[in-house]
Parts: C-alpha cells; structure tokens; sequence
C-alpha cells in the first residue's frame, strides 16, 4: 500500500520537520543581527530609546532561537532515528560537522543566550554586548557546519567508497568540509536569512507605524531593516549567481529539473511556466532564447545535457525520468527567482522612503514613509516574500537531487552516492512513522502558537522596558523631549553638515523640556521615572 | 582496536557524565516542580535556578549524539533507529520543556500549560534515558546488520531497564532537589522543600544501585573485559561513597554545595562505572539476536575520521570549559529576590 510506504513516510516526516525548522532558523539569525545591531547601539549611545528597542528584540530572539533549538534536535537525531542506513554509509564523514556543530556553534550560542537573557545586571554593559554578538556569531557558526553537513550530500569529496562497497570512508577532511559547493551555498543561504531579518524588522517598524504607536521606534527599526536590508540582498545577488553556476556544473540532473530539460538544449530563460511532465516539455508564455546558459557560463549557446541522456549514461543510471518530480523543482526555483525580484524592489523603496530629509524641521523632518500609508502596509507584510523565497530555495536544492540522499556529482569521487530509498532505517515501521508525525503535528502546532502569541505580544509593548510598569516612551512630554533628543543624535550620526543644524535645533528644544522632565541616560533610572510617572 | 577507538569510547562516556551530571539537576529540577514550587514565585525561584544554564547543559547530549554519530557510526544508527519511539518521545519532551522556559515568563494565560510542559518535558527524559541506558546494556535482539528487531517501545520496558530507568529518574531527582537547595533563596519555602527531599531522593538512589546491581550481576552476568574489573569496583565505591557524602552534607547545616558536588561526583561514578562494564561493547545483543555485538572495533569510524575528530574536541572542549565557568561564575551564589524580572 502506498499509503504505508515507510520510505516515503519518512521523507514525509524529514521534510515536514526541516520546513518547521527552517521557519525559525532564518528568523532567528535574521533578527539575532537586529538585535545585536541595536544591542551595540544602545551600548555606544547609552541612550534609553535604543536601549528599550534593544530590549524588544532581544525577547524576540529568545523567543524564536528557542524554537529553533528545540526543533532542531529533531534533525541531529532523525539521522538516526530514521536514516539508520544513510548513517551507517556516510558516518565517517557525516558525523564530524554535526559533532564540530555542537561543540563549536551550540555551546557558544546557548551558554551566551543565558547571560543575554539573565545577566543584563549580572554583566557590563560592554559584555552584554559582546554576549549578543556571541549569540549571533555561533548561531552563524551553526549554519556553517549544517550547510558543510548539507553541501557534502550534494557535492561529495574527500572521501572513498570503502574497500567492502558498505559505507564512505573520508580521504580528506579539508576536501571534505570545503567540497565543491560549501562557500556558495553558505553565503547564499546566511544572507537569505539576514534578508529576512531585515524584513522583518522593517515589517515591525511599519506595523508601529500604521498603529501609530511607539513611532519614534519605528524610525529607527525601519533604517536598521532598510539598511540591512540592502546590503544583504545585493550581496545575495552574488552569492546566489555563483550557487547556480555551480549547481550547473557539479549536478547535472538538478539544473535539467530546475529548467524543466528533457532533452539536450542550450536551457532559454523562463520568467514563468508549467512543466508538462507527461510531454516532457516546459508550456510558458516567453523565454529568453540561451538566458539561462548566459547566467551559468557566460555564454550564450552552451548545451547542456537533458534528463533523458543523463539516464543513460552510467552515473546517473538509476534516475527514471518519468517519476522524477521536475515541475515542483521548476515551480520552486522559479518562485525563488520571482520572490527575489520582488523582495529587491521593495529593499530599495525602503531605502529610499525611510531616509530622513536634511534640513528639514518639524514634521518634515520625518522620513516619506511615515506619510506612505500603501508603503506602510506592503512593508507590514513583506517577510511573507523572503520567507516563500528560502523556503522554495530549500525544496530546490533538496527536491533537485532526487532521487539521491548523497549526490553522485560531476567531481565526486566514484561510488559514493545512495538512493534516498536505500538510506531509510529497517527497524522504523510505517506506522511507527505514522504515530510520530501525528505526534510532530500537534507538538509543533503547539510551538507556533505558543510562539505567536508571545512575539505579537512583545511586539505589541514594544520598545517599553515591560517590567517598569508602563511606559517611558508611551506618553508624557518628558518622553517626546527625549525622543526628540535621540532623533538629534541619530541624524549626529549621520554626519551631514546639514544634520547638524537639525540636531542643534532639536537639543535646544530637548533640554528645554528636559530641566523638567529630566530623561536619563541610563535605563535603570528611565524604568524609575517610568514608573514614577 | 586501536589507541583511537579505546580513547573515543571512553570520551562518550565523558560526554554521556558531562550531560548526566549538568543537565541531570535542571532535568531534576523540571520534574520535581510541580511537588516544591506551590506559589508563582517559588515557580520563578525554581526556573530561575536553572534558567541562565540549562541551555548549555542540554548541549552535551548533543554533542554526545553527534560524537556517537562520528566516532561508531553503526552505535549511533542501530541505538537511535531501534528505540525509535523511546527517542522520539525524549525528543518531544526536550522539545516542549525548552520552549516552556521562553513562554512562560511572557505569557500569564498559558501558564499552567507551559508548566505542563515543564514537567512532562522534564520527566520523559529523565525517566526514558535510564531506560535506554539498561537496554544497550542487557542487550537488545538484533539482525545481523544490526537492526533492532524486537518489538517497538514496549519490548524495551524490562524489569531491568525499567529499574536502570528509575535509578536514573532518582539520580536526576537527587542532584535537581541538591542545586535547588543551594541555588534558592535561604530561607524560601522551595529551598526548605528541596533540602527535605535531598536525604529520601539519595536513599531511593541507593537502594535502586543495590537492587540493579546484584541484578546486573546475578541476572545478566556482564562480561566484564579485561583489566575493568578494578575500575568497576572503583567507580561502584566511589559512587557508594559520593552518595553517602551528599547525605551527610545534606543533612548538615550550610553545606549545601558539599552535598551538590558529592551528588555530580556519584553521577560521574555511575556513569564510568557503566563504562568500565560495558567496554568493548557499544550495544550488547540479547540471546535472540541473529547479529553480533555492537562493539568499539565494529562500529568504529577509520582512523583520520577519528583524528579530525580528536582534533576538534582538543579544539572545542577548552573553549566549552571556558564558556561554562563564564556562566557559573557570572551567575553563582543564590537567586535573589530583586532578579525575578528578566
């Protein structure tokens, strides 16, 4: 019964499980950059506001990398729990980065985590600060021996088929760990995920924004996120070429499924298309004739192989054309594509419109979007475009080397691939399978909305020190005093003449109102005054 | 065997105390919750004990999963894949009781269900391992290429793991009411509570170490290698007298670290003492099994793999060493009353 096939169950389960995952992974590096961006701000500038800001987003890091934690011991153990065969044949390799991962990135990220969350009066400022990037580095570090873990299966080196055929043997750990694809396919996922941290926090900022609430935040969230937010996705630009000129040659049969090649052709540029997998052709409206061998080679009339003559040739045997899923690879890649276009504009409209305006006093001094209601909300729903685009990127990447676990590619030393099917754990019925994916379906539903509940509810109190009992930004003439205060220094920072000239304007009017409202450098003192206020 | 494989057996094994001993009091902790924190503070107190270090504590059962992993590949595969739902559901508890600690303080409505959490998160572990522990050590029935072939879950509860698991249960419960004590307010109603059960929890622990013991020796009758038989009467000793240092420093006044280390010093003793009765073995085959043994020279990964691998733990150990004192040292001497905001 198909229904009861353990195999694909378990890559049921495996996929259901690292979707769930990489919900959470990229938001919390995304945000841990936020969050350590504004950590140092506050540090340097000593200011309440950024201060309270910084505040926010840690909790919701905290909040979203425990998530990630925990979902991601499902993954270090489902190798085993029920990839038993893949982890005879591949542990001599496989298991070193999952062990480096732990001892090098988990150690440092969680043991920081507990000073971030606890030791705000326990440690100086100056380690707080350091405990934020900590978090953040060895959360990056993290990524760095999955995507070793992961580019090893896509692209294997350094290693041997065994003497008895029975398991992979490493000849090279530096071959091994820095394979063909590691670099490109790290810098391409890292800075997808720093895109959507930035896009959350712009997503944040807007929110403040339409619900006129904590505005004076929403400044400074919206330019960190748009600044980020640039950067991140121009680099990503690179990085994502270069992933693609290696996938076209080290994996011959996922580019072929990614273009939706049957044949041997020079693979056009499609924006949009459906793969017709019975007539094994792409239906779509237009296509740039050679595109696609452009961006790969440079060139434009490269051929390159269809699936059809790659089952033929003796590496890739044991594909079957006809079963192999080469329309959700082709819909994904191109989703990615098109969410990428997307996500590009909206980085540069967000750029341009949170710019403060020189010069300018008063209202005016804001930046355009605080007058951009259909910007405002575009921004609110934004994450939505890098979420759909990493999401796609993994099925891409994970769907495309079907129906291999580990990849026989193009530079890969012979003998060392296995059929996905081969790789599942003999002693895990499907039923078994059955009773633990019910059990991961309430378990993680449990998780999002005990998650969500928390994160809107952080959001929602915003950059306020909740523990003051109300809010020191919220109301209050002192506060807009000092809010006024910290736009001056910000634009100081910028280091334009004609920022200058704001900030003076401003100060005077700040420490006008603040012989009486006196707001304070230090945040102990701001909750006080909060509170006493 | 080679020097390699002998050294990475025994480095599990310090991975495996490393997690038995840290995480056993926060695990510990976790399950006796529900009995000694009754208010909303003492709840506070109680988390907030192991709040700033749980974390990394539970990151030495993944660096022993993932060593495991590295080091005996077919150790790794046939464990995890054979107690398959016992796994899963130490993973859903590990699961629910790590998001418990973040949800709690920031949502006032759910908290009875992330105190559930807490709990069952605590105590699935804590109760599982111990029984996961007896069955590699009893032997569970294998094919020959090292599947479990036996029946799921329910043919892994034996007299004898079920009695490993509950000496492991009150072992964690021991060292958890320990670090309450000496982690709480001095004169808050949890501390009195924990300090209470300190002297019970070590008897019970005793008496099950007693009782498993003559079992394991009666019973399964372990063939002990070689030159172990020392190191078994050793750590059987040390253990024996660690547990009776941490009643009496229990049962004294101001001792309340003495009977904290006493109890990590028995945990670390079960843990080598297991060690030294299992060597070679990595997993024993039952009487029913079509394969062999699961042993340091079957299972273990070639010799560079094992030597990337010693490299990096020459690297990562020090700087996880460091990390750990940072923690302990930033947040020692008791919960304070003013800290329970974070």
């Amino acid at each position: 019964m198909e229904f009861l096939d353990a195999a694909l169950l378990a890559r049921i389960q495996f996929a259901v499980t690292v979707a769930y995952h990489f919900i959470f992974v990229p938001l919390s590096i995304g945000i841990g950059l936020i969050m350590a961006i504004f950590v140092t701000k506050a540090y340097r500038s000593k200011d309440a506001a950024d201060d309270g800001i910084a505040r926010m987003w840690v909790k919701i890091f905290t909040a979203t990398f425990a998530i990630g934690v925990a979902t991601g011991i499902t993954m270090e153990f489902s190798f085993g729990t029920n990839w038993a065969n893949y982890s005879r044949f591949v542990g001599d390799i496989f298991g070193a980065p999952l062990a480096a991962e732990a001892l090098f990135a988990f150690f440092l990220e969680s043991i920081f985590l507990g000073v971030l969350l606890f030791g705000r009066n326990k440690v100086s400022p100056k380690a707080y600060m350091v405990a934020g990037w900590l978090v953040w580095f060895g959360s990056c570090l993290s990524a760095l021996w999955i995507l070793i873990a992961n580019s090893w299966m896509q692209t294997p080196a350094g290693a041997m088929l065994s003497a008895d055929g029975s398991q992979a043997v490493i000849t090279d750990f530096f071959a091994a760990a820095f394979n063909p694809t590691t670099w490109p396919r790290y810098f391409h996922t890292v800075l997808s995920l720093l895109v959507m941290g930035s896009f959350i926090s712009m997503a944040v900022g807007a929110w403040y924004l339409i619900k006129k609430r904590h505005e004076h935040a929403a400044d400074r969230v919206l330019r960190v996120g748009a600044i980020v937010g640039i950067l991140s996705t121009c680099v990503l630009l690179v990085s994502a070429h270069s992933s693609a000129v290696v996938v076209s040659e080290e994996q011959p049969t996922k580019l072929a499924m990614m273009e939706g090649m049957y044949e041997d052709e020079v693979p056009p540029l499609y924006a949009i298309g459906w793969v017709d997998q019975e007539g094994e052709q792409v239906l779509a409206p237009f296509a740039i004739p050679g595109g696609t061998s452009f961006l790969a080679t440079g060139t434009w009339d490269t051929e390159y192989p269809g699936l059809n003559s790659l089952a033929e040739t003796e590496k890739y045997a044991d594909i079957d054309p006809a079963t192999m899923p080469v329309n959700i690879v082709f819909q994904s890649y191109h989703l990615m594509v098109a969410m990428f276009g997307i996500i590009f504009v909206l980085a540069i409209l967000a750029l341009v419109f949170t710019r403060k305006k020189k010069g300018a006093q008063g209202s005016d001094a804001l930046p355009a979007i605080t007058r951009m209601g259909w910007l405002q909300k575009l921004l609110l729903i934004s994450p939505i475009f890098p979420f759909l685009a990493i999401q796609a990127g993994w099925i891409t990447a994970e769907v495309g080397r079907q129906p291999y676990v580990v990849y026989p590619s193009t530079t890969g030393p012979d003998g060392v691939f296995m059929l996905t099917n081969d790789g599942i754990s003999a002693s895990v019925s499907a039923v078994e399978i059955i009773i633990t994916l019910t059990l991961f379906a309430v378990v993680y539903l449990l998780l999002f909305v005990g998650w969500a509940r928390v994160v809107i509810k952080f959001i929602n109190d915003g950059p306020a020190p909740a523990s003051a009992g109300g809010g020191f930004f919220r109301k209050g003439k002192g506060g807009n005093a000092a809010n006024a205060a910290k736009d001056a220094e910000d634009a100081g920072c910028d280091a334009s003449p004609a920022a200058d000239e704001v900030m003076v304007v401003d100060v005077v009017e700040a420490e006008a109102v603040a012989v009486e409202g006196a707001p304070s450098a230090t945040p102990a003192d701001a909750d006080a005054e909060g509170g006493a206020r | 065997m080679t020097v390699l494989t002998v050294l990475w057996f025994f480095l599990i094994f310090v991975l495996i105390a490393g997690y038995f001993v840290l995480d056993g009091f926060d695990l510990g902790a976790g399950v006796l919750y529900p009995f000694i924190a009754k208010t909303e503070e003492d709840q506070a107190i109680v988390r907030r004990s192991i709040g700033p270090v749980w974390d990394g504590n539970e990151v030495w059962l993944l660096t022993a999963g993932g060593a495991l992993f590295a080091a005996f590949p077919d150790a790794y595969a046939t464990t995890f894949s054979g107690f398959y739902l016992a796994v899963m559901l130490v993973l859903f508890g590990l699961i629910v009781r790590a998001v418990s600690f973040e949800f709690w303080a920031a949502d006032k409505k759910w908290r009875s269900v992330w105190n559930a959490c807490f709990f069952l998160g605590s105590l699935l572990p804590a109760l599982l391992l111990g029984v996961a522990v007896g069955n590699i050590y009893a032997g569970i029935p294998m094919d020959a290429a090292g599947n479990y072939i036996g029946v799921p879950l329910l043919g892994l509860i034996t007299p004898f793991t079920l009695l490993t698991g509950l000496l492991g249960l009150a072992m964690f419960l021991a060292a958890g009411a320990c670090w309450v004590a000496l982690k709480a307010p001095l004169d808050s109603a949890v501390r009195a509570r924990a300090a209470k059960l300190r002297a019970p929890l070590g008897i019970v622990s005793l008496a099950l170490f007693v009782v498993v013991s003559a079992y394991a020796l009666m019973a399964i009758v372990p063939e002990i290698g070689e030159g172990f038989y020392a190191g078994c009467v050793v750590f059987a000793l040390v253990f024996v007298l660690a547990l009776l240092a941490a009643l009496w420093f229990g049962l004294k006044k101001r001792c309340d670290l003495g009977a904290f280390l006493a109890q990590s010093v028995g945990s670390f003793s079960l843990t080598a003492l297991l060690a030294c009765s299992m060597f070679p073995n990595l997993v024993v085959a039952s009487a029913d099994s079509i394969g062999p043994n699961i042993t340091l020279m079957s299972a273990g990964a070639s010799e560079l793999s094992l030597t990337c691998m010693t490299i990096i733990l020459c690297i990562g150990l020090p700087l996880v060493l460091v990390y750990h004192v940072i923690v302990y040292r930033t947040f020692r001497g008791r919960v304070e009353a003013s800290e329970m905001n974070h």
